[in-house]
C-alpha cells in the first residue's frame, strides 16, 4: 500500500518535463494520471526514485479539429474522451472505448497518453487507434517526431518510444462520411481490462463495404490490424453471412495469450464473436448519418 | 404505543457512517503507537535456514524485529483450533502447531515469519523488506485429493497422510442397503471451490500495554472479542484474563473471516508487551487475500438413490476437505456439524451417510464463510435434486414436493428428527416453494423459456430449496460434539435511575443492524422510545460475556438473553410498583410502559419504578435496590430457516456469458423484528451466493502462488451483476427461543448458489450438456456446450 | 526534502509538509485525521476511497498528496451542513443503503459525481456508475435505491 520512497518532481512545460527526463534518465518515470503506475508502485512492483509529473502541462491537455484532423493531447483524461463532442461525434470508436474503461473514477484521471505509453495489452485504446489510422506524437530532446499508430505498438508494456521521450498527443482522422466506427469488448470480471476488444470502421459505398478496418486488442502482446477480416468483407455487401465469414477470419494467425480467465483458444474465439458483433454495430452505424 | 416489533425502524447506528465519524480499528491512533509490518512467506512450503535481521534492525525508525524464536523464548508458539473432532477410529484429532511466527517451516505463501516494528507504516514496511529469509524450498500440495494421495508432500511431519482427522455421520448399512436397491442413482463428483471471504474492512490489530497496571488492550476487527480474549490469554499468550481487554470498535464486515483468532491479534499484543507501547497492524489487501481464511474447498462425490415414483430412498455422501496448512479456530466443525447435519435437507429421505476426510494442503486455512458448510451442504442436495428432475424427467418443484417434510409447528406436532442428528424445529416448505413460484409466475416464464428456445436463445429456470441450521449453538449439543466453547450468549439490561436503559450484549454487529434491532426489543417489551435506549457490545471490560456474532445466532440466542433481563428487569419493576401502589403484585400488569392496577385507572410509569429502585427510600422491604440484570441464554435446540430460490439465467452461446435476468427468494426466518434490516441481509447473502456461482474463486497456479490475489483477478460481484432482487417471506415461528426468531444472516448465500448452476444447465440440458464447475465463467460454459455439441 | 503542499479539505485550507510518496488517503487519514476515507485495497479497485478532487471523483488512494496540491478536496465528512445530513447520506438511511459501513463513505461520493453528472439516473445507469466502489453486505441493492432516492429528492 506504501511505495518505495521517490522524489516527487513537476514539470509544468514539455521542455522542462524531457530535461528532467534526461538528468534522472532510468531512475524516473513520467507520472500522468498514475492509474498504472500508482498501484504498481503500491505493490512495490515498480521502485522508480524519481516521478516527473507531466499531469499539469497545459499544452497536453487541447482537443483540436483542424482540416479533419482530432489532436488529442496526451494529458486528456478517459472521461474527456468518453464526453467530449468532437470525439463523440468523429471519433465515436474512441469515446466508446474510453466510457468502457476502468469506473468512472479511474476515467476521471486516466490519460489518453498514459495508457498508451503503458501499453498494457489488455488496454481499450490501441485497437481503436490503429483501425482509426491514428498517429502518435512524440517530442524528445532532439525534437518532435510522428509515429502511425500501427508501428507504435510493439508488444506487451513496448512501444516505439524511446528513452527520454514523451507522447504529447494523438491524431485521428475525422470520421469519413458514410462510415460507421465502433469499439466493443469482452470485460474481464475483476479488473474490467479487455479479454478482446475489437474495433471495427467500416465504410458503405455503393451498398458495399467498403475501407474496412478492423483491429484487435486484449488477444496477443500487441494491438493488430486483422488484414484477414478487412479483405474478406472489404467490396461485399454487409449481409449477415459476409459479415460472419469475414469474422470467421477473425485472429487466424495470431498467437492469443492465454491465462486463468480466458484460454489461448478461447480467445481466439472470442475475436471472431467480437469481430462479427462490431462489424454489424459499425455497418449499422455507417448507415445513419451522423 | 407505536408498535416497534416488525417494523422497518431506520438504523439508528447509521449516523455515524454516512458522516465519516465511525471508527474501526485502524482509525484509532494512540499515543506512542508504533507500526508493524509483517514479513511473510513467498513460498508455499520451505524450510527456514536463517533468518537475518541485522540490516532492518538498523533501517529508519525501526523500534524492534522479532521472529519466532523470539517468541518460542517466551513460550509463544500457536494459535489454538477451538473445536475437536476425533477420527471416525476415537483417535484424537491430530492439530499440529499453527505459530504465531513460523520458526523451522512455512507452510503456505503468506506465513508469517518476522515482524517489524517501527515509527510510522512506511517505515516498517520498508525494514520489512530489507529482512532476509534463507528458505529451503520444499514439495508442496494445493489440491485436496493430491494431498491424500501416496507419496503426496507432508505439510505437517507428524500428521500421515496430510489427514488431520475424517468423521462420518448416518448410517452407513442402511444407506448402502437403499442405495443398492434405487431404482435410480444420481451422482455428481464436483469441486465447491474455494472463496475468499474479501470483507472491505481489511483486517487490523492495536496492542497496547499499560506498564503501572500491567493491563492489555488489544483493538481487533473481530466479530468475536471475548472468544479473542480467551483463546489468547488461555492458549496463546498465557496472560491473565482479567488483566487483558479486547475491543472490537466497528468492524467493517466480517463473514465468518473475521471469526478466527489470528496470529496477528497475538503478535501485536505480545509486541506491546515487549515495548512498552502500542503496535498497530492492519492488512493490505493483497495480504488479507493470503492470510484471511478462506472458505468452502470441498471434492465431494454424492449420490441419491431414487425409486421409480420420484421418491428418494437413499443419500451417500463422501467429501474432501481442504483445511489449507493449519486448522484455524472453527474450521474442524465446519465440513463436519456445519454440513454433515444438514444432509436430510427437507426432504424425507429415509438412509443418509456422511462421510469427511480433512485434509492438510499448503494453502491458507480454510474456516467459516457466509453459511460455512451449510451452502456446501445445500449446493450437494439442491444439485442432486435438479439434476435427478432434469435426468429423469420430472419438474424440478413436482420432485421437491413430492419429497418435502410434511409441515410440523414443533408445537402441535413434534420436531422432525433426520437422519443426521438433529431435530428440526419447525418447518413448513411448500408454502415458500409456492409463494416463489407465484412471484416467479412459473408457468408464464416456462413458456418464455420454450419461445427463446426457437430463436436460439437459451433461456434456464433453476432451484433451489433449502433448509438450514441458525441460532448457533446450544452448549450441550455442541459440547457433546467436541467444541471447546459453549455457544450461549449474555446480556445486561442496566435501567439507569432515570428510566434510560443501557444493554451490554455479548454479539457484536458488524453491519447486522444490532442497535437498531436490540433497540426495537427493549422499547417494545418497556415502553420506552427507541432513543432512551444505547446497545453496547464489542468491549470485554464492559459486556460481562459473550461468544460474538456468526451463525445467524445474534437475535435468536443474544436476542433472547435481552428477552430473559427485560423479564426481570419487568419482574422486579412489579414488585417495586406494587409496593408504591399498595398493590399485590399479581393484581399489576405491565404495558406500555406502565404499571396498571387491573381495573382500575391506577398506574405508575416505568422511570418512576426505575427512579425509586436507585433512590428506594420508600421500597419493599428485604429487596436490594438498582435495576440491572444480566441473563445468559443457552438456546435448547439450533433454529431451522427453510426457503425457496428461484434463478432465471440467459446464456449468451457465443461467449458463454451467463446473465442473471431474475432472482426471486422466498425465505422462512421466523419472526421478523424489523423486516428492512432482514431484507439487506438477504440482498447481501444472495450477492455471495451468486457472486460464488458465477464470478468468484480462489487459483493456485503450479508453484502454488495465490493469482487471485487482488481485486484484479478475484471477480467481486458488482453492482451491474445483478438484478432486481425479488424476495418475500413465509413465517412459521421458532418454538424454542421466546422470539420465535430463527436468524437470516445466512439464507441468501446458502440458498442462491445451486439455483442459479441449476439455471444454467436447465439452459443449457437440451444440447447435452450435464454438468459444470463452479464458478461458472463464460469459458467453462462455452467449452461445455462445446464439448455437449460434439458427444 | 519533504514537499510542501497547500489543499483545501472540506472548505478549510491547510499547508503541510508531506512525504513525496505519501498518497491522498494518508493525508487525509493520518494528516487531517479524517478517518470516514477509508482504504479497502491495494489496486485501485474497491472505492471506499473515494473523494471528490475539485470536483470529481478520485481514489484517493491512487492520487499522490503532492499531486492533488492546490487542489480542492471533499470528503464525506464534509457533506453535511451541521447537524443537517446531505440528501445522500439522508437516502443512505431512509433506504437502509449500508451495513457495515466501511464502504459507504466512497459510495456517496461516487453517488454525489454521479448526481452531479447526470440528475436523473436509471437504475441501470446508476448500477454501471458504481463499478468502481464494491461492498460486501448490500448486495448493492438498497445501495441503487438510495441514489434514487437522492435523485428524487433533489
Amino acid at each position: 500500500m506504501i511505495p518505495a520512497s521517490f522524489e516527487y518532481l513537476r514539470a509544468s512545460t514539455v521542455e522542462e518535463a524531457l530535461s528532467l527526463l534526461e538528468k534522472h534518465g532510468d531512475d524516473a518515470k513520467l507520472l500522468a494520471g498514475g492509474h498504472s503506475l500508482l498501484p504498481a508502485m503500491k505493490l512495490r512492483l515498480a521502485t522508480p526514485s524519481y516521478l516527473i509529473d507531466i499531469g499539469r502541462i497545459d499544452s497536453l491537455k487541447s482537443i483540436e479539429e483542424v482540416n479533419g484532423t482530432i489532436t488529442i493531447g496526451a494529458m486528456v483524461t478517459h472521461r474527456q474522451l468518453e464526453s467530449a463532442d468532437a470525439i463523440t461525434s468523429q471519433v465515436p470508436d474512441l469515446a466508446r472505448a474510453a466510457a468502457g474503461i476502468g469506473d468512472p473514477q479511474v476515467r476521471n484521471l486516466g490519460t489518453l497518453g498514459g495508457s498508451v505509453a503503458h501499453a498494457d495489452p489488455a488496454s481499450d485504446y490501441p485497437a481503436v487507434l490503429l483501425s482509426a489510422d491514428a498517429t502518435i506524437v512524440i517530442q524528445g530532446r532532439g525534437g518532435q517526431r510522428s509515429i502511425a499508430s500501427e508501428d507504435f505498438f510493439i508488444d506487451l508494456f513496448m512501444t516505439e518510444l524511446e528513452e527520454g521521450e514523451l507522447i504529447t498527443a494523438v491524431q485521428i482522422p475525422a470520421l469519413p462520411p458514410a462510415t460507421g466506427a465502433t469499439y466493443l469488448k469482452f470485460p474481464h470480471p475483476a479488473s474490467r481490462f479487455a479479454v478482446v476488444g475489437c474495433a471495427a470502421r467500416v465504410s458503405l459505398h455503393d451498398g458495399s463495404c467498403a475501407d474496412v478496418r478492423v483491429a484487435f486488442n486484449g488477444i496477443s502482446g500487441a494491438a493488430f490490424r486483422d488484414a484477414g477480416v478487412e479483405s474478406a468483407l472489404t467490396g461485399q455487401a454487409p449481409s449477415e453471412a459476409a459479415i460472419e465469414f469475414a469474422a470467421g477470419k477473425a485472429a487466424i494467425g495470431a498467437e492469443p495469450m492465454g491465462d486463468a480467465f480466458a484460454s489461448a483458444e478461447y480467445r481466439g474465439h472470442l475475436a471472431k464473436v467480437f469481430a462479427r458483433r462490431a462489424l454489424r454495430e459499425a455497418i449499422d452505424a455507417a448507415g445513419v448519418p451522423t | 404505543m407505536v408498535k416497534v416489533i416488525g417494523e422497518s425502524v431506520k438504523r439508528v447506528e447509521d449516523r455515524r457512517f454516512i458522516t465519516g465519524r465511525a471508527r474501526y480499528t485502524d482509525d484509532i491512533k494512540l499515543p506512542r503507537m508504533t507500526y508493524a509490518s509483517i514479513v511473510r512467506s513467498p513460498h508455499a512450503h520451505a524450510r527456514i535456514n536463517g533468518i537475518d535481521v541485522a540490516e532492518a534492525s538498523a533501517a529508519p525508525g525501526v523500534v524492534a524485529v522479532f521472529k519466532g524464536e523470539d517468541l518460542h523464548q517466551e513460550s509463544v508458539i500457536s494459535v489454538p483450533c477451538g473445536w475437536q473432532v476425533d477420527f471416525k477410529n476415537g483417535d484424537q484429532m491430530l492439530e499440529p502447531p499453527h505459530p504465531v511466527l513460523a520458526s523451522g517451516k512455512v507452510r503456505h505463501v503468506g506465513d508469517a515469519v518476522a515482524v517489524v516494528v517501527a515509527e510510522s507504516a512506511a517505515q516498517a514496511k520498508d525494514a520489512a523488506e530489507l529482512v532476509e529469509v534463507d528458505y529451503e524450498v520444499l514439495e508442496f500440495v494445493v489440491d485436496s485429493l493430491e494431498a491424500v494421495a501416496d507419496g503426496a508432500p507432508l505439510v505437517h511431519d507428524d500428521v500421515p497422510d496430510n489427514i488431520p482427522f475424517d468423521w462420518e455421520l448416518g448410517d452407513q448399512e442402511k444407506t448402502d442397503a437403499a442405495m443398492a436397491a434405487a431404482d435410480h442413482v444420481v451422482t455428481l463428483e464436483y469441486r465447491n471451490q474455494r472463496l475468499i471471504p474479501n470483507a472491505i474492512e481489511p483486517r487490523s490489530a492495536i496492542g497496547d500495554y499499560d506498564v503501572a497496571s500491567e493491563h492489555y488492550t488489544l483493538y481487533t476487527s473481530s466479530q468475536n472479542p471475548h472468544v479473542i480474549r480467551l483463546l489468547m490469554c488461555a492458549f496463546v499468550l498465557n496472560l491473565p484474563e482479567h488483566k487483558v481487554r479486547i475491543v472490537s470498535p466497528d468492524v467493517g464486515g466480517g463473514f465468518g473471516s473475521k471469526i478466527p483468532h489470528y496470529i496477528e491479534e497475538a503478535l501485536v499484543t505480545w509486541c506491546a508487551g515487549q515495548l512498552g507501547r502500542p503496535v498497530k497492524w492492519t492488512a493490505e489487501r493483497s495480504e488479507s487475500f493470503t492470510t484471511d481464511v478462506h472458505g468452502r474447498d470441498h471434492v465431494t462425490k454424492a449420490e441419491l438413490g431414487l425409486d421409480n415414483d420420484g421418491n428418494f430412498v437413499g443419500l451417500r455422501v463422501k467429501t474432501y476437505a481442504n483445511m489449507g496448512a493449519y486448522l484455524s479456530t472453527f474450521s474442524s466443525c465446519i465440513p463436519t456439524y456445519l454440513h454433515g447435519t444438514l444432509m436430510q435437507g427437507l426432504y424425507t429421505t429415509p438412509a443418509i451417510h456422511v462421510d469427511v476426510t480433512a485434509v492438510f494442503t499448503n494453502t491458507t486455512p480454510t474456516d467459516a464463510y457466509r453459511g460455512a458448510g451449510r451452502p456446501e451442504a445445500t449446493y450437494l442436495l439442491e444439485r442432486l435434486v435438479d439434476q435427478a428432475a432434469l435426468k429423469l424427467g420430472y419438474d424440478p418443484v413436482e420432485l421437491r414436493k413430492k419429497n418435502f417434510i410434511p409441515p410440523f409447528d414443533g408445537v402441535n406436532q413434534p420436531g422432525y428428527e433426520t437422519q443426521v442428528a438433529m431435530t428440526y424445529d419447525s418447518g413448513d416448505y411448500e408454502p415458500v416453494l409456492n409463494r416463489a413460484l407465484e412471484m416467479l409466475d412459473y408457468e408464464a416464464v416456462r413458456k418464455e423459456q420454450a419461445a427463446a428456445r426457437t430463436q436460439g436463445r437459451l433461456l434456464g429456470i433453476g432451484f433451489s430449496t433449502y433448509v438450514e441450521a441458525c441460532g448457533i449453538a446450544p452448549s450441550a449439543v455442541v459440547g457433546a460434539l467436541g467444541a471447546r466453547a459453549g455457544l450461549f450468549e449474555s446480556a445486561v439490561v442496566r435501567v439507569q435511575p432515570t428510566g434510560k436503559v443501557t444493554v451490554l450484549v455479548g454479539s457484536h454487529s458488524h453491519g447486522q443492524g444490532h442497535e437498531t434491532t436490540f433497540s426495537q426489543l427493549v422499547a417494545d417489551r418497556l415502553g420506552v422510545p427507541m432513543d432512551d435506549v444505547d446497545i453496547v457490545h464489542g468491549d470485554t471490560d464492559l459486556v460481562p460475556f459473550g461468544m460474538g456474532t456468526y451463525g445467524s445466532r445474534s437475535l435468536a440466542v443474544g436476542g433472547s438473553a435481552i428477552v430473559k433481563s427485560l423479564d426481570k428487569v419487568i419482574e422486579k419493576g412489579t414488585t417495586i410498583a406494587a409496593h408504591l401502589m399498595e398493590a399485590a403484585a399479581e393484581d399489576l400488569e405491565f404495558a406500555e410502559g406502565k404499571w396498571t392496577v387491573k381495573g382500575t385507572d391506577r398506574s405508575i410509569t416505568f422511570g418512576d419504578v426505575a427512579l425509586t429502585a436507585y433512590v428506594p427510600h420508600n421500597y419493599p422491604e428485604g429487596l436490594e435496590p438498582g435495576l440491572d440484570f444480566t441473563s445468559f441464554y443457552d438456546p435448547v435446540n439450533f433454529t431451522f430457516p427453510f426457503g425457496a430460490h428461484i434463478a432465471v439465467v440467459e446464456v449468451d452461446a457465443d461467449t458463454g456469458k451467463v446473465t442473471l435476468k431474475r432472482f426471486v427468494a422466498c425465505d422462512d426466518v421466523g419472526n421478523v423484528v424489523n423486516p428492512m434490516i432482514v431484507d439487506g441481509q438477504v440482498h447481501g447473502g444472495l450477492a455471495q451466493g451468486i457472486g460464488q456461482a458465477l464470478l468468484e474463486g480462489a487459483l493456485y497456479d503450479d508453484n502454488a502462488q495465490l493469482i487471485s490475489a487482488s481485486y484484479m483477478d478475484y471477480a467481486m460481484p458488482r453492482a451491474d451483476d445483478f438484478p432486481e432482487f425479488e424476495i418475500d417471506r413465509c413465517v412459521t415461528p421458532c418454538p424454542h427461543n421466546p422470539l420465535g426468531v430463527k436468524g437470516a444472516g445466512e439464507t441468501g448465500t446458502i440458498g442462491s448458489t445451486p439455483a442459479i448452476v441449476n439455471a444454467v444447465l436447465d439452459a443449457l440440458w437440451h444440447l447435452g450438456v450435464r454438468d459444470m464447475e463452479m464458478p461458472l465463467t463464460p469459458e467453462s460454459v462455452w467449452r461445455a456446450i462445446n464439448a455437449a455439441a460434439s458427444i | 526534502m519533504p514537499f510542501s503542499v497547500r489543499l483545501t479539505v472540506n472548505g478549510t485550507d491547510y499547508e503541510h509538509e508531506v512525504e513525496h510518496r505519501q498518497l491522498l488517503t494518508e493525508y487525509l487519514r493520518e494528516v487531517l485525521g479524517l478517518t470516514g476515507t477509508h482504504v479497502g485495497c491495494d489496486t485501485s479497485g474497491c472505492g471506499a476511497c473515494t473523494v471528490l478532487l475539485d470536483g470529481k471523483a478520485v481514489k484517493s488512494c491512487t492520487v499522490l498528496t503532492a499531486q492533488a496540491d492546490g487542489g480542492n478536496v471533499t470528503t464525506i465528512e464534509g457533506l453535511a451542513n451541521g447537524n443537517e445530513l446531505h440528501p445522500l447520506q439522508e437516502a443512505f438511511n431512509v433506504e437502509h443503503g449500508l451495513q457495515c459501513g466501511f464502504c459507504t463513505p466512497g459510495m456517496i461520493m461516487a453517488g454525489l459525481e454521479l448526481l452531479d453528472r447526470n440528475p436523473n439516473p436509471s437504475n441501470e445507469e446508476i448500477r454501471h456508475a458504481l463499478e468502481g466502489n464494491l461492498c460486501r453486505c448490500t448486495g448493492y441493492e438498497n445501495i441503487v435505491r438510495s441514489i434514487k432516492y437522492a435523485a428524487a429528492k433533489s
